[in-house]
């Protein structure tokens, strides 16, 4: 399996050097994706799921430390040098990222900016980047792509930015899309178009895509596997179906529990009470036990709990695993 | 630059031609260049002829500006002179440009200890009084015109240095510099491409201001004897010798004066204007707002 993975990641440890001492922002990952396959890593902010993907695609911060195993298409990046692996992730990877109002260049015509990719990675000329260009606005789903390539992002609404971006993520056709919250900025409409897109293109192109989200909704419709984070640990990962039907770790029942249901006549949102923890200070134990609503004995306090498997590919990080009820949606 | 970039200087173009002040400014501009690439044809006399009989006329039709101590007529040496200080302007504030982009550009991208050494030498460089480093440069180098030129180009480094680098770091920071690294962008490219223009703004603003500093200094350098050197007219020198008649024969100073006023009055006004109207996302706001008044 992991021999056919686009983007594998074993043993990913990011540390953050901060004034008031070392954060660690990711604490041992473990995650891949294959071709044509979508991987949703879900969240809190600050549960580390944006900072394993960038540190994995080499764009960390400079502060940061990262160790692991990283393999970009079978090839080791860390045995790259700088300039190659620059190149290798320009040419392969596509990279989504949150508020389209701010990743376009202000300055400079969405054409130019979906072209300059390709001229750089393929080679095309300017003429020819700009056919591209044109090519990828159609394959996007922008109307009048003949004339929108011309046009400065501020002209474009935050939907058709969003697929601009997509556009330029997609222009050399790479084999890995990330995808890092593409919908939060957007209204409910435009965020279901997006998610339609990416679904379509991905079946279209067959790349391998990787979505780093909090919004569970849209994991649930888009998503072959998932990974939910928590303080910088894989606390539960599997095939998005049955982590949903029958989530085995605490804070996974918890976050579904949470997300509100349009059906229901509610007054008052279920909440998980407590913030996560630093990355500065993260417990010696289970991160979750401060905030758990099964708070099992003293050895969660102490003991980090391993990943086990509770079902084929189902793999939870906790003592106490909830037993299937198979009610749980 | 790009193909698109037109309808931006197109519209650019047309807003400025809806400011009076700024097109006061250019008509004044085009006429300077005029006067500067073609004044010792346009010129009514010779820059040097020497005419002791006619010594300090007032303005009369045959000499509109009146005649110096030497007798030559002063609108053909005030007509000639302009070369000199678009010259100096242009080359100097080149220089100027060229050195402080470049060293702010790498100071506020690469930042760290690189950022620090070459932002303390432009503070080193800007705690001088302009003309008394300028000064020193031109008493380092021997007097004349290039090495006036040199030396303001010098002294203005720094303030390209510092603007670039303001603009460098906060553009640096945007999503669209990290997707740009995150395509793969090298960073000699993510500089031209994305964080250059984004910063043109306020660098041709600077520009325009700073070649109406570069000609003031220019008239200061000649004004000490530092510049130009005699008998070659620049506006400076003539207004120093102009001085010792203040009295007798105001002509002498009044007109290479008002040239030299009209001359950063223009370009301020041209600055001004510019900075309104080359952002592009300005532009709609500066439309939006001629369009509802």
């Amino acid at each position: 399996m992991t021999d056919e993975a686009v983007l594998s990641v074993a043993d990913l440890t990011v540390t953050i050097g901060t004034r008031r001492g070392a954060a660690r922002a990711v604490a041992g990952v473990d995650w891949s994706v294959r071709a044509g396959q979508t991987l949703a890593l879900v969240g809190e902010s600050g549960s580390g799921k944006s900072m394993s993907v960038l540190a994995a695609t080499g764009l960390a911060p400079r502060a940061a430390r990262v160790t692991g195993d990283v393999r970009l298409l079978g090839t080791d990046l860390a045995t790259l040098s700088a300039a190659r692996r620059r190149r290798m992730r320009g040419r392969h990877v596509g990279f989504v990222f949150q508020d389209p109002m701010t990743s376009l260049n202000p300055v400079l015509t969405v054409g130019r900016q979906i072209g300059e990719a390709s001229e750089a990675h393929l080679g095309l000329t300017r003429r020819a980047a700009r056919a591209r260009a044109i090519e990828m606005l159609e394959l996007v789903g922008i109307p009048s792509a003949a004339e929108r390539v011309d046009a400065y992002p501020h002209q474009l609404s935050g939907g058709m930015r969003q697929r601009a971006v997509i556009a330029m993520a997609l222009v050399c056709e790479p084999d890995l899309l990330i995808a890092d919250e593409p919908t939060t900025a957007l209204d409910v409409t435009t965020q279901a178009q997006i998610v339609e897109l990416v679904a379509d293109l991905q079946r279209r192109l067959g790349t391998a895509v990787v979505w780093i989200s909090h919004d569970l909704g849209v994991v649930a419709g888009l998503a072959d596997t998932v990974a939910v984070m928590y303080g910088g640990r894989i606390v539960e990962q599997g095939a998005v179906d049955a982590v949903f039907a029958e989530p085995a770790h605490p804070y996974t029942a918890a976050l579904l529990a949470a997300r509100p249901d349009p059906d229901a006549n509610v007054t008052e949102l279920v909440t998980i009470p407590g913030t996560p923890p630093s990355p500065l200070e993260l417990p010696e134990g289970c991160a979750f036990w401060p905030r758990c609503s099964v708070r099992g004995d003293s050895r969660c306090e102490r003991e980090l709990p391993p990943l086990v498997p509770v079902a084929a590919g189902h793999q939870v990080r906790t003592f106490y695993p909830r037993q299937p009820t198979g009610e749980d949606r | 630059m790009s193909g698109n970039g037109d309808s931006t200087s197109r519209r650019a173009l047309v807003a400025l031609g809806r400011d009076p002040l700024a097109v006061t400014g250019g008509v004044v501009l085009v006429l300077l260049v005029v006067a500067g690439l073609a004044g010792s044809w346009l010129a009514p006399a010779g820059i040097n002829e020497v005419d002791v009989d006619r010594m300090l006329q007032p303005p009369s039709w045959a000499h509109p500006f009146g005649t110096d101590e030497l007798g030559r007529d002063v609108l053909s040496r005030v007509l000639v002179a302009a070369r000199v200080s678009l010259q100096v302007g242009a080359v100097s504030v080149g220089i100027a440009l060229l050195a402080g982009v470049t060293l702010g550009l790498f100071a506020g991208y690469y930042q760290g200890w690189l950022d620090n050494v070459l932002m303390r030498c432009m503070d080193v460089l800007f705690a001088f009084p302009v003309l008394l480093l300028a000064v020193a440069i031109v008493a380092v180098l021997g007097p004349g015109l290039r090495t006036a030129m040199v030396a303001i180009g010098v002294v203005y480094t720094p303030i390209f240095a510092r603007v670039t680098r303001a603009g460098v770091l906060s553009v640096r920071e945007q999503v669209f510099v990290r997707a740009a690294v995150a395509t793969g962008a090298s960073d000699l490219r993510i500089m031209r491409r994305h964080v250059l223009p984004n910063i043109a703004a306020p660098l041709i603003v600077q520009t325009s201001l700073s070649l109406a500093f570069a000609i003031l200094s220019e008239a200061a350098l000649s004004f000490l004897g530092l510049g130009v050197q005699p008998p070659e007219p620049a506006w400076g020198r003539m207004l120093y010798d102009g001085r010792g008649f203040v009295t007798d024969a105001w002509w002498l100073g009044f007109f290479p004066g008002a040239a030299i006023f009209l001359t950063v009055l223009a370009f301020n006004l041209v600055g001004d204007a510019l900075r309104d109207v080359l952002d592009p996302r300005q532009l709609t706001v500066s439309e939006a707002r001629r369009n509802a008044g």
